[in-house]
């Protein structure tokens, strides 16, 4: 994946989603470059589950652009991955789930099924290849709906509140995959309600509030010198809705 | 009380005696109502999954259709069939009349429904939790139908089961296209209405107690083979 022409960077140009006549987001813009984690904030309900979905192309804008402007843009569909605030997974194997991934994917049944076994390998699941996925526990889960991303080579990997609903064991392990991801190059683009994940994770923050993106900074300076009342309000725990 | 004693003992006598008229009876139903429902399922199934992905103008009214269609009278499709299949009918020159063929068609045409409908209700249920999980992958909806209809196999097995159920026990829609022709195309529910109208009720009984034992076996015989794979997909 490192050798590969790239398909970032993404911009948005005036994004509006609105579903049965309300808007729930509004002329969002920014352009997003490889490198930097971004990691989107804001209150419940303020958009950012939408926006990761707009980004990936799951959704539709009502108005506006999303692009990809690198010079792989042609390819964009297949290098980018996507990883669900509740592990979605097929009533088969952990090993079944990643082979069915990397034949949608392109690749053939015995190339799947060796990069299959890698992943699980990779991410310490090997010892759970057989196991029906949908019994494993939720960090488990979580953790193969990440070997699911990793295994498909992507160049940018949204994370919808991945360790929503997990404990901080399983929370502390999808933080290192994340990571690792970044390490080997990935775009990551994460939305969290969690403060202190964010501050561990991020290079730089989007601040939605109430379907608009109100604030962008690198992490440093959005932690210490936010510049609006609401970043300042959510800072300190009394913006949660 | 009398006749059902006389109906056991003639089943028991049936069966230990491997009567090989009973043996073709037993055997043709089951080649009759299988073949439907294998011919059911490989069009129904793809159907219902279809309908339950797409979206376009009349889908509603083609599914409340579907749904009714589960109720379609026997001897109603008994006699379209029959109306297609004569000899003045638009396909009387396939000659296919009083031939287990028929049967097979109009059974086929029964099943259908059930099957298809089923299998809609099923995938769109699917297609709701996974949508989004396929299209991140690079699905489109066409190749998600194959991925769907797999994920919903126990409970579209059961769908298969329905199907079984409505076809082996019917009776007017073979007896119309099949003739219930001795040695040729009589079946058990057609031997039983034959055997009930001359008034040899012990014989009758006994081949439903046969055909109730038939309809059991298949039942349990596809539970094992679900039981097993549903362990595999237990909800997390």
């Amino acid at each position: 994946m490192k050798a590969d022409l790239s398909i970032l960077p993404l911009r948005l140009e005036a994004v509006s989603y609105a579903s049965d006549g309300t808007a729930l987001l509004q002329d969002v813009a920014f352009t997003l470059e490889a490198g930097p984690r971004t990691l989107v904030l804001g209150p419940n309900g303020a958009g950012k589950s939408l926006l990761l979905r707009l980004c990936h192309g799951l959704i539709t804008p009502t108005s506006g652009s999303v692009t990809w402007l690198g010079p792989a843009l042609q390819r964009a569909g297949t290098h980018q991955a996507m990883v669900f605030q509740r592990p979605v997974m097929l009533r088969r194997s952990a090993h079944g789930n990643l082979v069915h991934a990397l034949r949608l994917a392109g690749l053939d049944a015995s190339a799947a099924r060796l990069r299959a076994d890698a992943a699980l390998d990779r991410f310490g699941l090997g010892g759970l290849a057989k196991r029906p996925a949908r019994v494993l526990s939720g960090g488990e889960q979580q953790r193969l709906a990440l070997a699911r991303a990793w295994a498909v080579r992507p160049q940018m990997l949204f994370l919808d509140e991945p360790t929503a609903s997990l404990d901080p064991a399983a929370t502390h392990a999808v933080e290192a995959i994340v990571a690792a991801f970044h390490a080997e190059g990935v775009k990551i683009m994460m939305s969290t309600h969690d403060l202190a994940q964010a501050r561990r994770l991020a290079d730089e923050i989007l601040f939605l509030y109430a379907g608009r993106l109100i604030e962008r900074a690198p992490a440093d300076e959005f932690f210490n010198q936010p510049r609006t009342r609401e970043a300042q309000a959510f800072l300190r725990g009394e913006l949660l809705w | 009380m009398l006749e059902m004693y006389h109906a056991f003992a003639a089943a028991w006598g049936l069966l230990i005696g491997f009567d090989p008229v009973l043996l073709g009876i037993v055997g043709l139903s089951l080649e009759v109502t299988l073949s439907a429902v294998a011919l059911a399922a490989l069009i129904g199934l793809p159907l219902g999954a279809i309908i339950a992905i797409s979206r376009f103008p009349g889908r509603s009214a083609l599914v409340l259709l579907l749904n009714a269609a589960m109720g379609l009278p026997p001897v109603v499709v008994g006699l379209a069939v029959y109306l297609l299949l004569s000899h003045a009918g638009p396909l009387g020159w396939l000659g296919l009349l009083f031939t287990p063929r028929a049967m097979i068609v109009a059974q086929t045409i029964l099943v259908l429904p059930i099957i298809a409908s089923l299998s809609r209700q099923a995938v769109e249920e699917l297609w709701e939790e996974y949508s989004e999980l396929l299209r991140s992958l690079g699905s489109s909806r066409w190749r998600a139908v194959p991925t769907l209809l797999f994920e919903g196999r126990h409970s579209l097995l059961t769908a298969g089961l329905a199907g079984f159920g409505r076809a082996i026990a019917e009776v007017g829609a073979i007896l119309i296209v099949g003739g219930n022709i001795a040695g040729y195309t009589r079946t058990m529910t057609t031997a039983i209405s034959l055997e009930t109208s001359r008034g040899d009720l012990a014989l009758a009984l006994g081949l439903g107690i046969i055909l109730l034992g038939l309809a059991l076996a298949v039942n349990a015989a596809a539970f094992l083979i679900g039981s097993a794979g549903r362990k595999s997909a237990t909800p997390g």
